[in-house]
Parts: structure tokens; C-alpha cells; sequence
């Protein structure tokens, strides 16, 4: 259990049990929406979830992760605890989405000036012990690098698109991984947004609170404008169509090859009885393995289970990828010509 | 392949299994492995879990398998179906096979066999006979191939130790019995993790996925001090060695890089990544549930033994793999490609009549290269 000063509790204020610390300070969440003196923490708390939904970080009102006074401390704590009330009361998981995404890029800069601090050696060891305690990761110091051993850091890495991430473009030495203390939180980026926004959605939702009403109706009209619509054009992405090329000349497709050509035709609602064709003239067709397979594929049989299209890497890694210009920014195959309305 | 070379293989295996128990033991943890075999001309058998040597014996007398496989992970119930398993963790397992390595030597060892007509013809993507392209591949893998594969081991090693922190001793290299090795990386960090970050670990081994800003190349403005000095370690100092050459000509080599520009760096990543990573197949070393070939089997693809390699550098399959009996049998042999087996020359034979010991006769057999006579 991490014991956090009130600094602390500013910085990270997802570490802090809400209804308790409300408790402690002797509020209501009645008052805040009624109480003028009051409000503005509410003000401030719409403000919070709000510039979360342009993609920005909330401005704190704190300087150097510390507070000249201790109201401001406590204010910042209520915002936080408050934009919670307020995504509760929305409903809009994309909302909750975009906010905790925000609030952990928020932290990650506390996290990282913590970590880089030579001169108050306990604020690094809190920083050292938040990434532990809530992410499992053992972290040392050697030299001017924090050291991760490699098994923990690729559990993280795995989740970025990014290159630069990739183990090949790191700096490896003796099963560790030497990082900044930037990368070190970029690293924790989304478990942490993943961390604050299970915690909201785990929250209990409290019924209308009155003065809530109105920043309520405000953010559930700005969370439309994130609904989109795509269309696909259906053409196939090259991956998919050198795989279809290699059957049909008669040759030998790989069995990671075939497992990404069925699931991806899969994922296109194409049937079983439409795909098991395009394996004919494979070197070794056999109609009744390839229906078993594919049923397998779909979950229609075995243990049930949907297989989904491996991603863009992985094809990478198996020799299957033939990138073009046009599969920029997809991650995954089946989003090959896939347009936002 | 026909009833009578199916009796020669189960009796001559089952000698061997009955003769060399020494040979083949159950792995670490036994208990939560799941094991699984096949008989020749059949489907396999696996989701099998066993306690003990002797009960891994019952299994070879009581089957006489084909080939017999355990699993590198390790489960909380090895006998149920997949999703019932319950994974707790598996072993890091590489596979370095010849035939992936692209080898100059293959097209002299290798032949087709013609699924429809049966014809042994040079390596072709038809048959010279019918024209068929459902053409088998058939490989009797030379000395070029297992040095070739020696040295993607010790690259391997290399970077296991060097860079992945694992001890020498918990690197374990095997024979897999026909073109290839198994390298098994025991107690290590990895145990534990899954899939995806396997095929990071891969690419990391076979230098893949690599950008120019890792080795200093940038893009705008590169600066000549970011590039990569010979005495850094990892990928960085191995790529420095592999590209200046030498201390003395680094500075040039710089000036040429810088100039030939970004994408030009890029390409020749690229192109050095099979010089310098190591060639495993990542398939293998991604699949967290496969089943692998037991230490100590035999390889219904020739023969020989999946064997332990003491000391790899001497390690010759052909006359340390090859364990089964030198008792004479007659068969008829088409196998256009000399080969040696336990210091001794076979072959060629174009569909001829021919005395061999059991041991010979079994790898034509094993490789649809001969019938019994």
C-alpha cells in the first residue's frame, strides 16, 4: 500500500480512495453543487473532463507538482474526484476513455519529474514504487538510465505501433532494458489510462445531484460529436491478395498463411462454404481438414473460440506482410480501406 | 508408404526404444507437460500427460510410435483439451532448420517426389514426368548444412547470453533429427510470456524491425557522433563491427552513410539482417502451445535420433544421431543423392536393388526414397 502525502494525492489523485478523502475533509458531493464557494471546484472538474475530449492535459494549478497553499492542494483533488461524478452521471464510456487518457498523461509528467529528482531522493523512490505496486514493474537505477528487465518491459511494449518501441531499438544489455525516465512512464502510458479508467467505471454512479445538471447535459452533447461511421471499400488488402495468389498458382501457403486468410475472410462475413474453395488447389487439399479448420477458425466447433486476424506485425514477423503505401496507420488487416464518415 | 515398410520402421524403432531407454528421458516437470505421439500412417494422438520415466517407456512399447513429442509449456492439467489447460508458463524453444538458411548447397541434395506418378526428379515446381506441381520435397541435408546451422547457433547464443541475460548453461542445443537444431533456453525471465512478446524477443534475435535512428541515422541534420562505436554492446556495437569493418575506417564509412542518405541506411538494415541475426523460425519460438519432438526420440522423417549435441562444434548427426541397428535388408532404392551414415558411404541408386544395414535403409525409407524388397 503506497502512503501518499498531499502533495501526492494532487499529482496522483487516482491512488486516493474518493468517497473516503471527501470523508476526511468533511463534504458532501450535495455541497458541491449547491454551495457557491464551492462550485468552482465543480466548474473546474467540467473544465478537467472537458479539455480531455480535445485531446489536451488539464492546466493544474499546481507549480512544480506542488501547491503554495493548501486549498489549491485540495481543489485539485476535488476537480479530479468531481470529473469522476460528472463521466458517472454522462454514461458515455467514450468520454470516460478520453479523460483517463488525459489524466494519465497528466501523471506521466509528475512520474517523470519525480523520477528524474536527484535532490529528494524520496520522491524518486515514490515514483519508483507507484510503477511497481500498480504495474508490476521492478525498476533500478544504474548510471543515468532506469534498468527493467526485459520480460517486463516487452508485457508493455507489445501495446505500442511504434517502432521506436520495438526491443530490436532499444537499448538491451545483460536481460534489461535501459530507459529514461520519459520512456520509463511512456512505457506505463496506457495500463495507467487503463488503471484510472477501470477505477471510474467501477465506481458506483450516483443518482442526480442537483447544480451536476447542467455540465451533465453538456458533456453528453459534446461525446456525439465522437460517434463516427466507416465504410469499406472491400478491396482486399495485399497481404490477403498474395496469399489468394499463392493458393491459386497451386503452391505451398504456409499454415500461419491459411490461418490469416481465414480469419480474415471470416471477419468479412464471407462463409465457410465461400472460403473453403480457395484452398483447392493447395499441395496438400484435403476438403475435409480444411472445413475442420475453418469451423475451428469461425468457433463453430473446438472450443468455441472466434480467432481474430493476426495483427499487421505479427504478420511481420511470420514473412506474410506486403505493405503498401495504402495500409498506412492500420494495425490489423481487416481495417484495409476502412473510411471515417 | 505401404504395409511393409511400416513393419520395417515399427520393428526397427521398437529395437531401438527397447535397446536405448538410456536415451530417453521425461523433462523437468514432468507432470505438468503435456506429451502426445504419432503412428506411421496416422493422425496424432496428444493431449497425454505422464509421470515418469517408466511410464513414458509403456508408451514406446505399448505404440511403437512413429514420432513422439512433448510440450515445451507447462500446464495445470497437460490432459485436457486447450482452452482446459490452464497455461502456466513455457520454455523459450528455437528451431534453426537448414532449409531456411537459403543455402547455395541445397539444389544438390535435394529432389521432388511427384505425388501423382511417383517420379524422383532434380528440384523443380513440376514433375518432369506428368507436369504435376503436388510435388513433395525431399532433402538429404549435407555438412555445409549442419555447419551453416552451427553458426546461426552460436550467433544465437551470442545474443541469448550477451544481451538477453541467460546463462550459458540453460542454453541447450539438440539435433532435431533431420535438417535442423532445437535450441531450449531453461529458467530464464521469459518463461512466462506469451505469444506477441515472443515474436518481439524473434525479431530482436533476427535483427528485424530495426530503424536508422537506433544506429544514428537520422532523417534531418544526422550527426556523426550518435553512430554506433565499436566497443557498445547489443545490436549497436555488432552492427558497427559488421559495417566499418575496422576502427581505422569507421570515420569514412560515416561520411559515406550520411551521404548516401536515410533511406539508404534503411535498405541496408534490411539487408543485413539475415547476415547478422540469427535465422530462427519464428513460428515456432511464437507458438506457446506447440508440441515439440522428445530428446531422445526418433525422427519418422529419417531415422536418427533428436539428440542432445555435448559439444556442438564436433557434433556430426550422421554418425552420433544414427542409432538403429546394422542388421542387412534388401530394398529397392531410388535415391539419386550419395549420403553417409556412421562413416559410411550410400548411394546413389536409380531404382536399383540394395543390400543395406537397417540404419541406411530406414533414412531412404523415412524420406520415400525406398520400398523393401
Amino acid at each position: 500500500m503506497i502512503t501518499l502525502g498531499k502533495d501526492e494525492i494532487a499529482k496522483y489523485p487516482f491512488l486516493a480512495d474518493a468517497g473516503q478523502y471527501l470523508k476526511d475533509k468533511g463534504f458532501t458531493l450535495e455541497q458541491f453543487g449547491t454551495d457557491p464557494d464551492l462550485k468552482i471546484s465543480l466548474e473546474k472538474a467540467f473544465n478537467r473532463v472537458q479539455v480531455s475530449t480535445e485531446g489536451k492535459i488539464y492546466k493544474s494549478d499546481l507549480i512544480g507538482g506542488e501547491a503554495s497553499k493548501d486549498y489549491v492542494l485540495e481543489r485539485e483533488v476535488f476537480s479530479f474526484l468531481l470529473a469522476i461524478v460528472l463521466l458517472k452521471l454522462t454514461k458515455m464510456t467514450t468520454l470516460i476513455k478520453r479523460f483517463a487518457l488525459a489524466e494519465a498523461r497528466r501523471a506521466e509528467k509528475y512520474l517523470e519529474k519525480d523520477l528524474a529528482n536527484i535532490t529528494d531522493g524520496s520522491k524518486k523512490e515514490l515514483a519508483i514504487k507507484i510503477i511497481d505496486d500498480l504495474f508490476s514493474i521492478q525498476i533500478k537505477k544504474q548510471d543515468d538510465y532506469f534498468i527493467i528487465p526485459i520480460s517486463n518491459y516487452l508485457k508493455h511494449s507489445v501495446n505500442f505501433y511504434e517502432r521506436e518501441w520495438k526491443l530490436i531499438n532499444r537499448h538491451v544489455g545483460n536481460g534489461f532494458v535501459f530507459l529514461t525516465p520519459h520512456e520509463t512512464v511512456r512505457l506505463i502510458r496506457k495500463e495507467l489510462s487503463n488503471y484510472i479508467s477501470s477505477k471510474i467505471i467501477n465506481a458506483k454512479t450516483p443518482s442526480m445531484i442537483s447544480g451536476f445538471e447542467e455540465p451533465v447535459d453538456k458533456l453528453i452533447s459534446l461525446s456525439k460529436k465522437f460517434v463516427t461511421y466507416t465504410v469499406t471499400t472491400g478491396e482486399y488488402p495485399p497481404c490477403i491478395k498474395h496469399a489468394i495468389e499463392v493458393l491459386e498458382k497451386g503452391e505451398n501457403l504456409p499454415h500461419s498463411g491459411r490461418f490469416m486468410l481465414g480469419t480474415f475472410l471470416l471477419a468479412r462475413n464471407q462463409s465457410i462454404e465461400q472460403i473453403a474453395p480457395l484452398f483447392k488447389n493447395a499441395p496438400d487439399y484435403n476438403e475435409r481438414v480444411t472445413l475442420y479448420q475453418l469451423n475451428h477458425l469461425s468457433g463453430t466447433s473446438g472450443s468455441g473460440t472466434k480467432y481474430s486476424c493476426p495483427s499487421c506485425e505479427k504478420l511481420k514477423t511470420q514473412n506474410l506482410c506486403f505493405a503498401i503505401p495504402e495500409c498506412d496507420n492500420i494495425i490489423n488487416p481487416i481495417q484495409f480501406g476502412k473510411k471515417r464518415k | 508408404m505401404e504395409e511393409k515398410e511400416i513393419k520395417f520402421l515399427e520393428e526397427s524403432f521398437k529395437k531401438y526404444y527397447f535397446d536405448n531407454f538410456e536415451l530417453i528421458h521425461v523433462p523437468e516437470r514432468t507432470s505438468e507437460r503435456e506429451f502426445g505421439f504419432q503412428k506411421f500412417n496416422s493422425g496424432m494422438t496428444r493431449h497425454i500427460s505422464l509421470k515418469d520415466d517408466k511410464e513414458l517407456h509403456l508408451l514406446f512399447m505399448q505404440n511403437i510410435p512413429s514420432d513422439v513429442y512433448c510440450s515445451n509449456a507447462y500446464y495445470s492439467f497437460p490432459n485436457l483439451a486447450m482452452n482446459e489447460k490452464d497455461w502456466k508458463g513455457a520454455d523459450l524453444i528455437f528451431d534453426i532448420d537448414a532449409k531456411d538458411l537459403h543455402l547455395d548447397c541445397r539444389q544438390n541434395h535435394c529432389v521432388t517426389k511427384c505425388n501423382e506418378c511417383n517420379q524422383v526428379s532434380n528440384l523443380n515446381d513440376h514433375c518432369s514426368k506428368c507436369n504435376s506441381t503436388k510435388l513433395d520435397t525431399k532433402s538429404l541435408p549435407c555438412k555445409n548444412c549442419i555447419d551453416a546451422s552451427k553458426k546461426e547457433i552460436i550467433k544465437l547464443s551470442n545474443i541469448l547470453i550477451d544481451d538477453l541475460g541467460v546463462e550459458r548453461n540453460n542454453i541447450h542445443v539438440y539435433f532435431s533429427g533431420n535438417e535442423g537444431f532445437h535450441v531450449y533456453v531453461y529458467n530464464s525471465q521469459f518463461q512466462e510470456l506469451g505469444s506477441r512478446e515472443r515474436a518481439e524477443l524473434v525479431d530482436y534475435i533476427m535483427f528485424r524491425g530495426a530503424i536508422p535512428e537506433t544506429f544514428g541515422m537520422k532523417k534531418l541534420k544526422p550527426n556523426r557522433s550518435l553512430f554506433p562505436k565499436f566497443e557498445e554492446k547489443g545490436w549497436r556495437g555488432r552492427l558497427s563491427k559488421e559495417i566499418f569493418g575496422s576502427q581505422s575506417k569507421r570515420s569514412k564509412i560515416i561520411s559515406d552513410l550520411i551521404s548516401n542518405g536515410y533511406l539508404d541506411f534503411q535498405k541496408n538494415l534490411k539487408n543485413i539482417s539475415c547476415k547478422i541475426g540469427a535465422q530462427v523460425d519464428p513460428n515456432v519460438t511464437m507458438d506457446i502451445h506447440r508440441i515439440f519432438r522428445l530428446p531422445g526420440s526418433l525422427n519418422s522423417k529419417s531415422g536418427l535420433t533428436k539428440i542432445f549435441c555435448k559439444d556442438l562444434q564436433k557434433f556430426d548427426p550422421y554418425s552420433e544421431a544414427s542409432f538403429l541397428n546394422e542388421n542387412t535388408v534388401e530394398i529397392t532404392a531410388n535415391c539419386p543423392i550419395e549420403f553417409k551414415l556412421k562413416n559410411k558411404k550410400f548411394g546413389p541408386y536409380d531404382n536399383e536393388i540394395a543390400t543395406v544395414p537397417t540404419y541406411a535403409a530406414a533414412y531412404m525409407i523415412c524420406k520415400n526414397l525406398a520400398t523393401i524388397s
